[in-house]
C-alpha cells in the first residue's frame, strides 16, 4: 500500500454540480487545498514562521558552499573569540567558526527532524489505514496494541536504544521515528473511519470501484490535511528529542554537531564565553517557535471547524 | 466506571511485561558487554564474573530468573558499582528526584493555573494576549536552553543562587523553575482553553442570568470542568517531568536518580539501566493509571462512554 499520493490531486466529488447551460465560470468552486492556502496566507504568524524556516533551511543546507570555514576546522591560535567581522558569531575554544557550526548543526538537526518524521509518518499511515481498512477484530486488536504501547515511556526507550545500539545518527532517527508513530496511527485511523462512512464512499462502492482504489484515491487524499498538520507538529517534537539526547551526550557525536550538542558545549563554557550558548540556543528556539506557529496555522487552515477561537 | 478501571488495570500488565522483556533482550543482545570496559579482563576472570552473575545459563533460564527477581522488586547488583545493588542506588537517589519533581509540578500548577484563569477572565484583552505570548515562548524554550540561561542570569550575573548543587534550600529554586516552566506554560494554555469552552456553555449563562457573581461562576461552576484538560495532561506531564529531570539533574549536578540513569546509560551499566528503565516505566504507567481514573471521576460525561 503506497501511503503518499501526490497532494496535487483533489478528488473529492463536487456535490453542487453546476447546471450545464451556465457560461464558463472563472470562479471555480474553491477546493479544499485552495481554501486552506488562502486561509494560511492570512495567518501572519504562520507566514513569518514559514519564511524563517525557509531561510534557515536554505542557509543550513547550503552552508558547506557558502561558508568560508570548515565546520571542524580548528584555529588554536585564535581560540575562543567573541563575535567579530571575520566570525559573525565568534569562535569556540578550539577556534572553530560558530556560525558555520550552527548552520552545519542546524542541517543535522533539521535532517534528523524531517527523516524521523518521515519514518513515523510512513509507519503511522500504513498502520492506521490498514487497521481502519480491515476493520472488525483486527482493527480493535491493532488499536489495543497502540493503547498498550502508548503507556510506555518512549523517551526512556530511545535512550535505551541509543545506549544498546550505538550512537549513530541513522539509528538516532530510526529510533525516534519508530517511537513517534503512535499518535499518527490513531489520527489516520479515526479519520479513515469517519470518511469511510460518508456518502461519496458509498457512491464509489456502488459504482464498483475496488477497495484499494477507494483507499488510495478517495480516502487518503481526504485525510492528507490532518496528516500534514500532525507531521508539521511532529518535526519540532523530534528535533527537541534529538537535541535532548545530544545534550545528554547520547545523540550526535563529535566532531559532528547538532543544535543540541552545540547547546551542551555552550552551556559548559557559558561563564567565560556566553555567545557559545546564546547563538545556538537562540537559533534552536526560533526554529521551534516557527515550526509551532506554522503547524498551528496549518491546522487552522486545514480544519475550518477548529479555527474558531 | 468500575469496568473501566478494571480494564485499565488489566492493560498495564502487558505493558509492564513488554517493558521487562524488551529491556532484558536488548541488554542481552546489545553489542558490547558490561565487562569489556576500559580494563581488559583475562578470559578466566571473565568466566568467573559471568558465572557469578549467572550469565552462563541458557537465555530462557536467565529471562525467567530476571522476571522473577524484577517482579519481587529486586533489580540485582550494579555492574559498575559491584558493591551496591541497583535498589540501594534507587533508594538513595530517588528522594532528591521526587523533591525536585514535586517543586516543579507545584510551580507548573500554581503558575500555570493562575495565568490560565486570568487569561480566560480577560479573554481577548491585553491580560489574555501577553501571558499567552509568554507561554508560547515557555513552550519553545527547552529545559537545556532555559536552565543554562537561568544560571547565567540569576546565578552568575546577579549572584542570587548557587550555580549548582543540592545543599541549601535556595538550591531548589532554579532547578524547579527550569523543569516547571514548560509545564506551567502548557497548563496555562490548557486551562485557558478549557475555561473558555466551559464559560461559553448554557449552564454558565443560566448562572449569570440568576445573578451569580463572576468570581463564584469562575471558581464554583467553571473550574471543575475547565480544569479537566489540565488533569488529563498531568499523566504525560509527570512522564515528561521524569525525563526532564535527567537534563535538569545533569545541569545542576543534583544527586538524583535521573543523573544516575544518564551516567549508567553512558557507562553501559546494563543492570542499572534495566533497573531504572523498569522502575521509571512502572512509575509512569502507574501514575498514568491514577490520572486516567481521576479524569473519569471528575468528568461525569465520560462515565457513560
Amino acid at each position: 500500500m503506497e501511503a503518499t499520493p501526490t497532494p496535487a490531486s483533489h478528488p473529492e466529488p463536487n456535490p453542487k454540480a453546476a447546471p450545464e447551460m451556465a457560461p464558463i465560470q472563472f470562479e471555480e468552486g474553491s477546493s479544499l487545498w485552495k481554501d486552506a492556502w488562502r486561509r494560511l496566507r492570512k495567518n501572519r504568524m504562520a507566514v513569518v514562521g514559514a519564511i524563517i524556516l525557509a531561510i534557515l533551511g536554505t542557509l543550513c543546507s547550503l552552508s558547506p558552499w557558502i561558508s568560508p570555514y570548515e565546520y571542524d576546522a580548528t584555529n588554536l591560535a585564535l581560540g575562543a573569540s567573541p563575535p567579530s567581522g571575520d566570525h559573525w558569531m565568534g569562535t569556540d575554544n578550539l577556534g572553530r567558526d560558530l556560525l558555520t557550526r550552527c548552520l552545519y548543526g542546524g542541517g543535522i538537526s533539521l535532517l534528523v527532524g524531517i527523516s524521523a518524521t518521515a519514518v513515523s509518518l510512513t509507519i503511522g499511515v500504513i498502520y492506521g489505514a490498514t487497521s481502519a481498512y480491515i476493520g472488525g477484530k483486527v482493527d480493535s486488536f491493532m488499536m489495543r496494541v497502540v493503547d498498550i504501547l502508548y503507556a510506555l515511556p518512549f523517551t526512556i526507550f530511545v535512550i535505551l536504544l541509543t545506549v544498546m545500539f550505538g550512537r549513530h545518527i541513522v539509528l538516532l532517527f530510526v529510533a525516534i521515528g519508530a517511537v513517534e508513530w503512535l499518535t499518527m496511527a490513531r489520527i489516520v485511523r479515526s479519520q479513515t473511519m469517519s470518511i469511510k462512512r460518508m456518502e461519496f464512499i458509498e457512491a464509489a462502492l456502488s459504482l464498483g470501484l475496488s477497495k484499494r482504489r477507494i483507499l488510495l484515491r478517495h480516502i487518503i487524499p481526504n485525510i492528507l490535511g490532518p496528516i500534514i498538520v500532525y507531521a508539521t507538529l511532529t518535526v519540532p517534537m523530534v528535533m527537541l528529542l534529538e537535541a535532548f539526547l545530544s545534550f545528554l551526550g547520547l545523540g550526535v557525536q563529535p566532531p559532528m554537531s547538532s543544535w543540541g550538542s552545540l547547546i551542551k558545549d555552550g552551556a559548559e563554557k557559558m561563564e567565560e564565553y556566553p555567545w557559545l550558548l546564546l547563538f545556538p540556543g537562540g537559533l534552536f528556539a526560533m526554529t521551534l517557535i516557527s515550526l509551532n506557529f506554522l503547524g498551528d496555522g496549518l491546522r487552522d487552515a486545514m480544519d475550518p471547524r477548529a479555527s474558531k477561537d | 466506571m468500575l469496568a473501566y478501571i478494571v480494564r485499565r488495570i488489566l492493560e498495564t500488565i502487558p505493558a509492564l511485561l513488554i517493558i521487562i522483556t524488551m529491556t532484558f533482550f536488548m541488554c542481552k543482545y546489545a553489542p558490547g558487554g558490561p565487562f569489556d570496559s576500559e580494563r581488559a579482563t583475562t578470559p578466566e576472570i571473565r568466566k568467573r564474573l559471568e558465572a557469578h552473575y549467572g550469565l552462563d545459563d541458557p537465555v530462557y533460564v536467565q529471562y525467567f530468573r530476571h522476571l522473577g527477581q524484577v517482579l519481587s522488586g529486586d533489580f540485582g547488583p550494579s555492574y559498575k558499582y559491584p558493591s551496591r545493588t541497583v535498589n540501594e542506588i534507587i533508594a538513595e537517589s530517588l528522594p532528591n528526584s521526587v523533591e525536585l519533581g514535586f517543586y516543579a509540578l507545584l510551580t507548573a500548577l500554581a503558575l500555570g493555573l493562575t495565568t490560565g484563569l486570568i487569561a480566560a477572565m480577560f479573554h481577548n484583552r491585553f491580560l489574555d494576549f501577553a501571558p499567552m505570548a509568554i507561554a508560547m515562548l515557555g513552550i519553545c524554550l527547552p529545559t537545556f536552553v532555559l536552565g543554562p540561561l537561568l544560571i547565567l542570569f540569576f546565578a552568575l550575573q546577579l549572584g542570587w543562587f548557587n550555580v549548582s548543587g543540592w545543599g541549601a534550600a535556595s538550591d531548589r529554586v532554579l532547578p524547579a523553575l527550569t523543569l516547571g516552566i514548560y509545564y506551567a506554560a502548557y497548563v496555562a494554555r490548557l486551562s485557558r482553553a478549557g475555561m473558555l469552552e466551559i464559560l461559553s456553555q448554557d449552564f454558565i449563562r443560566t448562572a449569570r442570568a440568576k445573578g451569580v457573581s463572576e468570581l463564584r461562576i469562575l471558581f464554583k461552576h467553571a473550574l471543575r470542568g475547565g480544569s479537566l484538560p489540565v488533569v488529563s495532561f498531568l499523566g504525560p506531564a509527570i512522564a515528561g517531568l521524569i525525563t526532564g529531570s535527567f537534563v535538569v539533574e545533569t545541569i545542576f549536578q543534583i544527586p538524583g536518580l535521573g543523573r544516575y540513569f544518564v551516567t549508567a546509560a553512558f557507562n553501559r551499566d546494563y543492570t542499572m539501566v534495566m533497573g531504572t528503565v523498569i522502575f521509571y516505566a512502572s512509575l509512569i504507567i502507574l501514575l498514568n493509571l491514577i490520572v486516567d481514573i481521576v479524569v473519569v471521576w471528575l468528568n461525569p460525561k465520560s462515565r457513560f462512554e
